[in-house]
């Protein structure tokens, strides 16, 4: 199983960014490996439609599971079809690595 | 051609409504029979209130063209994603996914240019209505309402702009408010725009933004003051300093307010109110060179 943790920063120290669409790094664990790797997003600046890129490029890295701090309309429906599970933590300041050791 | 002339103001609720609706009465009673309502605000139309005797004409859907990809065709180039300036195409390879986003895409065209497999066609969408009415068969009210949820403000204008004007001689525009693209569509071809403001500092600090619209986009345009007597006088100041034009100044009256609150702005009208409105359609006249 795998899960995208959305980050400010690339490094499990990074704090948990409570964007989606516009969050600044993906972390990708694998639940089975325990290996993690961090992603740069590209739609930080999108002008439209940042939500939605990233919903697809949850698809792409094959994530299971999605952890942000919350979800817009566009961008849940297209997890939805997609069987992603989206889990809202808001208001969260934990380091990514408390939020991976938290779900082991 | 006919005359055409825009009522805007930054600020909402300084009266663009009221004065459109009573220049269309005024215009009626004083110059031609043929004159035009159209209903700019796309989001709150209301003009409609205040003729509870219009006879409906029309009514049909305002259409924007959404793309649709066929999956059967479509070969997950992601050209069309990479032409796509919104993100409003998502393409997923891995999962033979193909799909464009109605409330993101603005038919702009750019992935029909982009798809070299045929696999992309557009598909009318509603983005709302367009209604008409009528007076007494020769002065007409246009009414553009949006569909809830859609963005696509400019498009509808525009496509009310396109709808046949019925030999009118003057066209009202009753704009939206703000200073944003949907004003901008709302002014752009008219000849003359009539601002519409209150002497506050709100009306002030969002009629400045207005004027600074409208001199970038070379308009004409002149001042209504609504609710004179409230306030203070730094709108006044403003004016003088800018050379701007008061083309009309309608005084703060409570009875007068709850006339409007009723929705028979046009049942009793005040006499200084009509020798107000006589007066403005007399400098517009001017202005636009409109002598029918």
């Amino acid at each position: 199983m795998k899960t995208v943790i959305t980050s400010t920063g690339n490094q499990l120290s990074s704090t948990f960014d409570l964007r989606f669409g516009r969050a600044k790094y993906f972390c990708l664990y694998d639940e089975n490996t325990k290996e993690t790797k961090f992603y740069q997003n590209p739609n930080t600046a999108a002008n439209s439609g940042a939500g939605v890129k990233t919903a697809e490029k949850m698809v792409e890295l094959e994530a299971q599971k999605v952890i942000s701090g919350d979800f817009g309309p566009k961008a849940k429906d297209l997890l939805e079809k997609f069987n992603i599970q989206m889990v809202i933590l808001p208001d969260d300041k934990r380091s990514v690595k408390e939020i991976i050791d938290s779900i082991q | 051609m006919p005359v055409k002339i825009a009522i805007a103001s930054g600020k909402g609720g300084t009266g663009k409504t009221t004065v459109a609706v009573n220049l269309f009465h005024f215009i009626r009673q004083f110059r031609t029979n043929h004159v035009l309502l159209v209903d700019c605000d796309v989001e709150e139309p209301n003009d409609l209130i205040f003729f509870p005797d219009a006879t409906p004409v029309d009514e049909k859907d305002a259409n924007q063209l959404i793309p649709e990809i066929n999956t059967d065709k479509c070969t997950f180039c992601r050209r069309c994603v990479e032409y796509c300036e919104f993100n409003a195409i998502v393409v997923i390879p891995l999962v033979q996914f193909a799909e464009i986003n109605p409330g993101l895409c603005h038919s702009c065209g750019a992935c029909l240019v982009a798809c070299r497999d045929e696999a992309i066609t557009e598909k009318p969408y509603s983005i709302g209505k367009i209604r008409s009415h009528t007076i007494d068969g020769k002065a007409h009210l246009l009414v553009g309402s949006l569909k809830i949820g859609s963005a696509m403000q400019t498009l509808l204008i525009k496509t009310l702009k396109k709808q046949p004007v019925n030999e009118a001689e003057i066209i009202l525009y009753d704009s939206p408010p703000g200073t944003s693209c949907p004003v901008v569509t709302t002014t752009a071809d008219a000849d003359y725009v009539i601002l519409v403001t209150e002497p506050t500092p709100f009306g002030l600090n969002d009629l400045k933004l207005t004027v600074d619209l409208l001199r970038e986009l070379g308009k004409s345009f002149g001042v209504i003051v609504n609710k004179a007597g409230l306030g203070n006088r730094d709108l006044y100041d403003y004016l003088d300093k800018e050379n701007i034009e008061i083309i009309g100044e309608i005084p703060f009256n409570k009875a007068y307010a709850s006339v409007y609150a009723r929705g028979a702005l046009l049942k009793q009208i005040p006499k200084e109110i009509e020798d107000l409105y006589q007066n403005i359609i007399i400098e517009i006249i001017e202005k636009t060179g409109h002598y029918a």
